[in-house]
């Protein structure tokens, strides 16, 4: 076995493991390479079948491109899809000129948390990656929220073995993240080597691509002319940018991404 | 780029002798930092009027970077020119400890960091010790801060040879000691030209000579059983290779039902539906079989000539996490791969000392510590000892939400208790229990009978031993009262005193059983934990039967005027009235003798008793392995 196929395994297994465990899943899928990952990798675990819903939560302020894509994959792949948003605050004028965490956290936190509730999930699963983000790093696999669905960074549960927590208290929920082992060049290395389809915003155009998809208003493109999969590969194979130097979000202050998390952010 | 899988190390030690700087160190030395990391983090560190902190790189949490310390496990990847790795950064709070095994367990070596200045101190042991508790073998010393001791070679093997001496205690000799400065980089990636006297390998170079592990392919095939899918015409039985190789064809038998089918088709999907012929160690699979059994999450699949160890019973050293102490008759769920059991704490045969390597027997297991303990489940476990196959032969404890404790399971044997004198050892018989059996058409053993005063035990008892004499049985009763004539005649009603009464006849009941007879005790016996350490000295042998007549009926009954005199306050710690019974959390067989006959009662008894030590009772699963 490789290092992808080590992955890939390990993947399924948590898959399995939430599938198994949980009476009402669904997994979020943000239209970018990696929640695109997860559904090929939902698949091979039950055989060809998403066996769950398929949440996106919808800002309204996406890049067009991404609900295009979006519409098209989940007809041909026939998802049973589920689109949330945060219509109160979008009729109150919510916007990233009220302050990119204020916006995330109402549009994409509270839009979540809204569906989660209308349709009583209680796990949902989520493609974060501990290569991301410092407060990501210290993720577990099978992470527990509190009835407002947040989370307690300072006293997160054990987790050895693979075995996860899997019992937990009447309106607490879980997030599962099946791709926390797996880096930014695995997905991409991934995505070559099973040929899964990916919004053609990651391809440079004219100079410069998306190397993480948001909303258009906070998701700025990096210098790049890596049009194709096998370029994408090659410039991270040298590249020291981080990956989400383009989110505007994360940078508003030390610790504006452990708040967002803390309060329920993916 | 490679395609080899990252080797996964972890930075233990006590804390603020330097692990997260250490680990910052590294990954700044191999280029793993974004561009500008450095630089954000000294406008942090300048932001908060403090010097550099390299700890901030892992360090990412607000609370970690007020209090200085790390409060959660970390990992992140970054490679040397030999390969890529996964370094894991551990908390070395002592509050922590949950996190830190949370780190290390999934690890393949570890660094264990020492302040050079402060020395080896209790949480550097505690790592060591749940490093090879976790089955680690691999571990790296780093004596860091070499610069606070004007890198001084006396010091360094000073702090040294501490550190070996106790790693030897368990059986682990570091690969390398490294003297280090992680917040000078001194010896990290390059040689340091202030440690002329040291020949040995920079920290990278010791990371770059562990050994990887390999999937463990070789090993007897295990594959627990996750999930069986019904999402079109296939039956599809999923699951991860834990060890061994799967082929299409195998016979497999589950256990511990021990049902079989061979494997029809290994089935996948790769952008559509594909089969294979084999897999191995590793995989998620999932196949079909040629024979339509019911198999359900929990069993494990495996092959004929290479079971797994199937019994009520483990032996286990377990850490132990949960807030509350672990007790002797604790119940807790115990998940090992995909099978949960709920088990109650039989026994605590001794506590370790971690500081100083010291056995203590008896008492509870405070938080953080680590116990040899006797599980027993209601029912059957298919396992391995740790030893042979650590995949099978681990498992994590679970009270009520949380993960508690975790646990390795020890070789198959009889329990071990602690005895007062020295210079004894146990005198092996030249007939054996089965030739006993033979000889009497039944197996030795315990009928343990507990319940309230006037539950009906000693009527019971005593018909069933006439009438199992009757069928040639060699049966006997002990009997509450009888015993305090002799045995027990120094003893009172006080819980010691109570305690002591059911040790004395707990001890004898198994000597007659060892003896082949069938003994059936008809005791009070209101502690959980005196019965559980009864059933700890012969497990296999010891069937506890709880006569459940309600206390009422007890009551109403009151066949020697007791509860009257009870009532009356005339008898202390009468139990029920004014003293507590404790039902047995897990009992083999629960009798209610209100509104039934005597008959009735002890028929049910009888065909349990002929059932479990008849002379059909010969392989049942575990007993006697
Ligand atoms: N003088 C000196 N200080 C160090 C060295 N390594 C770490 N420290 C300091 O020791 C303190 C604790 O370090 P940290 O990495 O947080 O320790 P941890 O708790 O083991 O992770 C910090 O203030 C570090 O700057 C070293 O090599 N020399
Ligand atoms: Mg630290």
């Amino acid at each position: 076995m490789n290092d992808l196929d080590v992955l890939e395994s390990q993947s399924i297994h948590i898959f399995r493991e939430a599938f198994n465990r949980l009476d009402k899943i669904a997994m979020l899928w943000s239209i970018g390479k990696d929640s695109n990952v997860m559904l090929w990798l939902a698949r091979k675990a039950f055989f060809g079948h998403v066996p769950f819903p398929v949440i996106h939560v919808d800002t309204t302020y996406k890049i067009p491109e991404m609900i295009a894509f979006r519409d098209r994959v989940a007809a041909e792949w026939k998802l049973p899809l589920i689109i949330g948003s945060n219509r109160e605050a979008l009729a109150g004028g919510m916007g990233p000129d009220q302050g990119r965490v204020n916006c995330c956290s109402a549009l994409k936190t509270d839009g979540l948390k809204q569906v989660l509730r209308e349709h009583g999930f209680t796990g949902v699963i989520a493609g974060i990656r501990r290569d991301e983000e410092g407060t990501r790093a210290k993720e577990r696999v099978f992470s527990p929220r509190n009835e407002q669905a947040e989370w307690d960074v300072r006293d997160q549960p054990p987790e050895f073995w693979d075995q996860f927590k899997t019992d937990f208290a009447p309106g607490t929920s879980l997030r599962i993240h099946p791709l926390l082992a797996w880096t930014e060049l695995d997905v991409w290395r991934y995505i070559r080597r099973e040929g899964i389809p990916v919004v053609e915003l990651y391809f440079a155009k004219g100079g410069r691509r998306y190397r993480s998809l948001g909303c258009a208003p906070c998701t700025g493109t990096v210098a790049s002319t890596a049009a194709t999969v096998d370029e994408i590969i090659a410039e991270l194979e040298t590249t020291r940018i981080a990956e989400r130097s383009g989110r505007a979000q994360d940078q508003e202050s030390e610790d504006a991404f452990e708040r967002l998390r803390a309060g329920g952010y993916m | 780029m490679t395609a080899t899988t990252p080797f996964r190390i972890v930075v233990v030690g006590h804390v603020d002798h330097g692990k997260s700087t250490l680990v910052g160190r590294i990954l700044s030395e191999t280029g793993a930092l974004p561009e500008g990391k450095v630089e954000a983090l000294k406008e942090v560190c300048a932001r908060r009027g403090m010097p550099f902190e390299w700890a901030f790189v892992m360090d990412a949490l607000q609370a970690e970077r007020d209090q200085g310390i790390t409060i959660d496990t970390a990992q992140i990847r970054f490679r040397t020119e030999a390969r890529p790795y996964v370094i894991i950064d551990a908390p070395g709070h002592k509050e922590f400890l949950k996190n830190m095994i949370t780190g290390a367990a999934s690890a393949e070596a570890a660094v264990l960091v020492i302040d050079a200045d402060e020395g080896v101190q209790e949480q550097s042991r505690r790592h060591g010790y749940l490093l090879h508790l976790l089955g680690l073998r691999q571990i790296a010393v780093a004596v860091n801060k070499m610069d606070l001791v004007g890198w001084d070679e006396a010091r360094f093997r000073a702090v040294e040879a501490e550190i070996r001496a106790y790693l030897a205690g368990i059986g682990v000799q570091p690969t390398h000691v490294v003297p280090v400065s992680a917040r000078g980089g001194d010896n990290v990636a390059a040689a340091s030209a202030l440690s002329p006297w040291y020949a040995g390998p920079t920290v990278l170079g010791a990371l770059d000579g562990f050994a990887a592990a390999a999937q463990p392919v070789e090993l007897a095939l295990r594959l627990p059983v996750q999930d069986v899918y019904k999402f079109d015409h296939r039956r599809i039985v999923a699951g991860r290779i834990e060890s061994g190789r799967l082929k299409v064809g195998d016979r497999l038998v589950f256990a511990p039902s021990g049902k079989a089918a061979r494997v029809a088709t290994i089935e996948g999907w790769a952008g559509t539906d594909i089969t294979q012929l084999a897999a191995q160690a590793g995989q998620s699979v999932g196949f079909t079989l040629d024979d339509q059994i019911f198999v359900e999450r929990g069993e494990v699949a495996h092959l004929a000539e290479a079971a797994p160890i199937i019994s009520h019973e483990v032996r286990a050293r377990v850490f132990w996490l949960g807030r509350e102490p672990l007790a002797v008759g604790g119940r807790l769920k115990l998940k090992l791969a995909t099978a949960e059991h709920q088990v109650t704490v039989a026994a605590i045969e001794r506590i370790i000392d971690v500081t100083d390597l010291a056995h203590h027997s008896g008492g509870t297991v405070g938080k953080n510590a680590v116990a040899e303990v006797v599980l027993r489940s209601r029912s059957p476990i298919a396992y391995d000892a740790f030893s042979v196959n650590p995949r099978l032969g681990r498992f994590v404890l679970v009270e009520n939400y949380d993960i508690v404790g975790g646990g390795v399971i020890a070789e198959a044997g009889g329990a071990q208790h602690q005895v007062k004198s020295g210079n004894i050892t146990a005198v092996d018989h030249k007939v054996t229990p089965t030739a006993r059996a033979a000889a009497n058409g039944h197996e030795g053993g315990v009928l343990w009978l507990t319940g309230l005063s006037g539950s009906g035990k000693s009527t019971v008892a005593m018909e069933l031993e006439r009438r199992l004499f009757l069928k040639g049985w060699q049966a006997i009763v002990l009997d509450g009262d009888n015993v305090r004539y002799g045995l027990c005649s120094d003893l009172g009603f006080s819980p010691e005193d109570r305690a002591e009464n059911i040790r004395r006849v707990g001890e004898v009941a198994h000597l007659f059983a060892q003896a082949g007879m069938l003994v059936i005790t008809a005791f009070i016996s209101p502690y959980r934990a005196d019965r559980d350490r009864v059933r700890a000295i012969g497990p296999e042998a010891f069937h506890e039967v709880y006569v459940a007549t309600a206390i009422e009926e007890c009551e109403r009954r009151d066949p020697k005027g007791l509860y009257r005199k009870a009532r009356a306050g005339q008898i202390p710690e009468f139990t029920g009235i004014s003293a507590p019974y404790e039902p047995p959390a897990v009992p083999e067989l629960v009798l209610d003798t209100a509104g039934r006959s005597l008959d009735d009662s002890v028929g049910e008894l009888l065909a349990y008793v002929e059932r479990v030590f008849g002379s059909a009772w010969h392989n049942v699963a575990g007993y006697g392995i």
